[in-house]
């Protein structure tokens, strides 16, 4: 069998989020139109003066889910992956393989950020001797993997891709091509994150990405709305086991949608700033619907980046009709982060679950605070109801975008 | 202030509960840290000096490696502190 023939299938879905513990949570939450942002009660908050108080904190805090000895040798970003990863493993039916057949692709923006500032206090106030032994394995990017690969003796390899916000999809991708190649058969893929701490907060203040609207945190995040003023922050983790389509059948797995295409590319424009006329993001596009075996007309729904930055929507905007040209006036376009703040390197990969249980249900979500449309964007934004999607073979596409330029599309079908 | 081998016992077990999640019950005198307990040398580190700063006491790193067994670490703690 070629390659290009073996089909990669999702089977389970788990994530802990600001709108919920898991994903029907998390899902009832997103139609429900419910937002995760609320004022921070951290005493830091007003100690460093910090010009925005409030973030999408995660809704169900990891010690009320793992054990304390997990609290305490994890960082938080590897403590929201193992509660992801617990829920799609079982979600998928906890499948028995050869655990050279198994691997972990799970992607992180920022890493251990807690634990390394928390434990270069421990330095200044303490000494050395009180620096937590873990604390280097804890602060490391690959925690969150390898904590996973552990946890289910995964040995065909684990992976962590870095690429800022499109971390989370760009796991989903590597899987992909995990499957496809051979390496493995089944993939527990997706992306975390845990930086609600000041001082990634007050660097985001900064560079003026985040939304500063502190009197009303749930109306902040507003993608594409005339009054958009940057992102809000987020936490959180989402990852789904993804598995060869001969593997789930032959086992009787239950099917939510393939993951039929992948598409990566780098914008080599700055450091920050999205290359304003999106060929980037475009190419990507196109590369996940071509590498699916479908056409630009099978796109029916597309959760987008839309970080409700002012520069951000409208540049994936014009990528979108770049890549869609008029096609882009009647394909419904979901932005979650509406609700969900953005969870950085976990972004893309809660975003995959989100179109894949769009195409799943065949349902479109609203996105929320969008009262007046930017007349920048010229897309066809779902808002006020949710949309129903129609019958048929159906591709979904989920963008990603990320510091640095990186550009990943992934591309969902329904089975 | 000297404590009783009892307290220091209980006090112990908590550090080590707290660390590696083994049941405090489970901390007993004639237990062997890494053989009846499967501590590991890096939660032994934090075990040592979360104790030094619950016992007041100081456990340099090269006596860390005598510490075989809760007794020993007990005494130890308990001799420390005088």
């Amino acid at each position: 069998m070629s390659s290009s023939d073996i089909r990669v299938v999702v089977t389970g879905l788990g994530a802990t989020t600001p709108v919920g513990g898991t994903v029907p949570e998390t899902w009832e939450a997103i139609l429900a139109g419910r937002s995760g942002a609320r004022t921070m009660d951290f005493d830091w908050v007003a100690k460093y003066e910090l010009p925005v108080t409030f973030a999408a904190q995660i809704h169900t805090p990891p010690d009320q889910v793992l054990a304390k000895v997990e609290t305490r040798r994890l960082d938080p970003s590897s403590q929201y992956a193992l509660i992801a990863a617990r829920e799609a493993w079982a979600d998928a039916g906890a499948p028995e393989l050869d655990p050279e057949r198994l691997a972990v692709a799970v992607g992180s923006g920022i890493g251990g950020v807690w634990t390394l500032l928390s434990q270069w206090d421990t330095l200044r106030e303490k000494g050395p001797r009180r620096v937590y032994p873990l604390s280097v394995p804890m602060l490391m990017p690959n925690g969150p993997s390898a904590a996973i690969s552990l946890e289910l003796g995964a040995r065909a390899g684990a992976h962590t891709p870095v690429s800022a916000c499109a971390s989370g999809a760009e796991g989903m991708g590597y899987a992909v091509q995990m499957i496809r190649s051979g390496r493995a058969d089944v993939v527990v893929a997706g992306g975390t994150e845990a930086a609600i701490h000041p001082m990634p907060i007050a660097g985001f203040a900064a560079m003026q990405a985040l939304s500063t609207r502190n009197d009303d945190p749930a109306a902040a995040s507003r993608p594409y709305d005339k009054d958009r003023d940057g992102f809000v922050l987020g936490e959180g983790a989402a990852i789904i086991v993804l598995e060869s389509e001969a593997h789930a059948r032959a086992r009787g797995a239950k099917i939510y949608a393939e993951l039929a295409g992948v598409g990566m590319s780098a914008d080599a424009y700055h450091i920050t700033a999205p290359e304003p006329e999106g060929a980037g993001a475009s190419r990507a596009m196109l590369e996940a619907v071509s590498t699916a075996g479908g056409t630009l007309r099978d796109v029916v729904h597309i959760n987008a980046h839309a970080t409700s930055t002012p520069v951000g929507d409208v540049a994936e905007t014009n990528a979108i009709r770049r890549a869609f040209g008029d096609l882009a006036d009647s394909i419904p376009v979901s932005a979650t982060k509406s609700m969900t703040g953005h969870l950085l390197g976990a972004a893309g990969a809660l975003e995959a679950i989100f179109t894949i249980l769009a195409l799943h249900h065949r349902l479109a979500p609203a996105s929320i605070n969008l009262d007046t449309m930017d007349p920048q964007i010229s897309l066809d934004v779902v808002h006020g109801s949710h949309r129903q999607l129609p019958a048929g073979d159906l591709l979904a596409l989920d963008n990603s975008f990320g510091f640095g330029g990186h550009n990943v599309a992934l591309a969902f079908r329904t089975v | 202030m000297a404590q009783s081998t009892q307290e220091i016992l209980e006090g112990l077990a908590e550090i080590v509960n707290e660390e590696t999640g083994i049941d405090t019950g489970s901390v007993e005198l004639d237990k062997s840290f890494t053989d009846d307990l499967d501590i590991d040398s890096l939660s032994m580190m934090t075990i040592v000096v979360n104790a030094e700063e619950k016992f007041n006491v100081r456990i340099p790193d090269d006596e860390v490696k005598n510490l075989k067994t809760v007794r020993d670490a007990v005494d130890f703690i308990a001799a420390a502190q005088g």
